[in-house]
């Protein structure tokens, strides 16, 4: 019943991007997603989308699990795209009523469209060529320099971890819990929004209590062997820079350094 | 009130590379007050199976028909086929939510819109099927032991009065004697209500002493629909799916190749205590 909801989730395929080094995706992603923010024009956005269009070929990841990631945003994308066309001020190209589609908005709008679409289908790529452990072990790495003012990476890394590994689990147990509902005659569709929230209780409590009884026995198994956080742990599979890490370091700031120059050139739009 | 499965066919994920068939051209008659075991291995389809009979999973071909109407037909009332066919999943225990007993069990008859007197008094007679005293009725279901909650919840599902009750994995999790406890309990329901009882189980041992009827699932598809001497002779090829037939079967099947003269069609360990006392009779006196 639930299980079309795409968060994080991995999608299996013997690639270069999947291989890499979680750091390199993490940081790669992040660059990509400053660039965006740098691009002032057309020239820039075409830069982009040749980039992006050639890392999604590389991964192997059919184009349709990225905009599966995009529909949770449509109406987000939607608003952003109204409010600019019609409230950014300048050159007015159609105007009705007290409306008015001016060309700096247009363009602002469809800029905005293209920035928030790729900002998505970037970090949606990332998720979908790193499997959740792969993906804190490479973050508790990046922050490891905090550590020196105090702060518990490695807990933030592992908490993380536990919460990834457990939605699709919860899921699981929310469509269990909801099914045999159902078959105790439980309804929730009909009845207006108040009727509907209080419909919810009897999946919420089961919900709550399985997902504290888990909790309890992970913390059970995870002291049955002898788990005391960070301190003097050693991992089964270090992470390591290869040569195809440098390459697509390389890669990546010759693309910046590409958007960058863009901002020189001037272009009607 | 009989359930007919009409060349049912159900795949999980549909259009993606993952799909899964798990089941494929079911096709079965559960006539009224039979009693019904439904075996198979992890993933051979049968709680996939269950899930269809009251409505809750929807066929991807085929149809089903309870009391001679198509459950799936537009005007069909759902709510109404999952009171008359009620289902226990595994682990039901899980699904209690309410802060005593009987008000947990109360909520299956309030979903069907009962007056109130009519809910209690459902609720009450349900829990006295399944054997749980007065004393338990306003504490927390959470208090209970793992068969008390297990019991309370199979009440839930008994106080809509089905015409039909599906037990997923009724033992599952459960030590011996609570095994025993549940599987009398449901036996002992069955005489006294007479509804038509659908046991679902991974354990030859579980169903054996109970069932008259076998149904053993294999990918998805019905490999034997028989009585359960008849199942248990084929015990060799239920060995390939990974099923065992009762261990007292086994113990017939050595005697005999020891030379032995024994029944090997027995399921039961009563069954088997007869036939080896008629052998020795036979060969002493």
């Amino acid at each position: 019943m639930i299980r079309e909801i795409t968060l994080g989730q991995y999608y299996q395929a013997d690639s270069v991007i999947h291989r890499m080094d979680p750091r390199t995706k993490i940081v790669g992603t992040i660059a990509f997603i400053v660039s965006l923010f740098l691009v002032k024009n057309i020239a820039g956005y075409a830069m982009a989308a040749v980039f992006l269009a050639s890392v999604i070929l590389i991964s192997k990841v059919p184009f349709r699990f990225m905009v599966k990631g995009m529909k949770a945003v449509v109406f987000l994308l939607l608003i952003t795209v109204v409010f600019n066309m019609f409230l950014t001020p300048g050159e007015v190209l159609v105007s009705f009523w007290k409306f008015k589609i001016t060309k700096e908005g247009l363009r602002q709008a469809v800029f905005m469209a293209l920035r928030l679409s790729f900002l998505i289908i970037g970090s949606s790529l990332m998720t979908l060529t790193t499997t959740p452990n792969n993906l804190t072990d490479g973050l508790e790495k990046l922050l490891k320099p905090l550590k020196v003012l105090r702060v518990p990476v490695h807990e933030i890394a592992m908490i993380m971890s536990i919460a990834l590994r457990f939605i699709p689990i919860l899921l699981d147990e929310t469509d269990k819990i909801m099914k045999a509902q159902l078959a105790r005659g439980a309804d929730f569709e009909s009845g207006n929004l108040i009727k509907k929230a209080k419909n919810m209780v009897p999946i919420l409590v089961p919900l709550f209590i399985s997902a504290f009884r888990r909790a309890n026995d992970l913390a059970m198994a995870m002291e049955a062997r002898c788990y005391r956080g960070g301190e003097h742990r050693t991992k089964m599979k270090p992470l390591q820079y290869r040569r195809r890490d440098f390459a697509a370091y390389m890669t990546l700031a010759a693309f910046v350094a590409a958007v960058v120059l863009t901002r020189k050139i001037i272009l009607p739009f | 009130m009989s359930i007919i499965l009409d060349h049912v066919s159900h795949a999980y994920e549909t259009g993606t590379a993952m799909q899964v068939k798990a089941l494929d051209d079911i096709s079965i008659v559960i006539p009224d007050g039979q009693f019904i075991g439904l075996i198979g291995h992890t993933g051979s389809g049968k709680s996939t199976l269950v899930q269809h009979l009251n409505g809750l999973l929807a066929p991807t071909s085929g149809s089903i028909y309870y009391d001679g109407r198509d459950i799936h037909d537009d005007d069909y009332p759902k709510k109404e086929l999952r009171s008359k066919v009620g289902l226990v999943f595994q682990y039901p225990e899980h699904q209690l939510f309410e802060v005593d007993v009987f008000k947990d069990v109360c909520f299956g008859p309030k979903n069907l819109g009962l007056p109130s007197k009519e809910i209690e008094l459902r609720a009450y007679e349900a829990l006295k099927l399944v054997g749980i005293e007065d004393d338990y009725f306003y504490q927390s279901p959470f208090d209970l032991s793992g068969g008390q909650k297990r019991r309370v919840a199979i009440a839930g599902v008994l106080a809509m009065k089905p015409q039909v009750l599906i037990l997923d994995e009724p033992t599952a999790g459960l030590d011996p004697k609570g095994r025993d406890e549940i599987l009398d309990q449901i036996a002992s329901l069955k005489e006294k209500t007479g509804i038509t009882v659908i046991l679902v189980s991974h354990s030859m041992e579980d169903v054996a002493e109970y069932v008259e009827r076998l149904i053993v699932m294999n990918r998805g598809r019905v490999l034997y629909d028989d009585t359960p001497t008849a199942v248990f002779a084929h015990y060799a090829e239920l060995e390939k799916i990974g099923l065992a037939a009762p261990q007292v079967t086994y113990v017939m099947d050595g005697l005999t190749k020891a030379g032995f003269a024994v029944r090997t069609d027995v399921t039961t360990i009563s069954e088997a205590r007869d036939g080896i006392l008629r052998a020795m009779q036979d060969t002493t006196g």
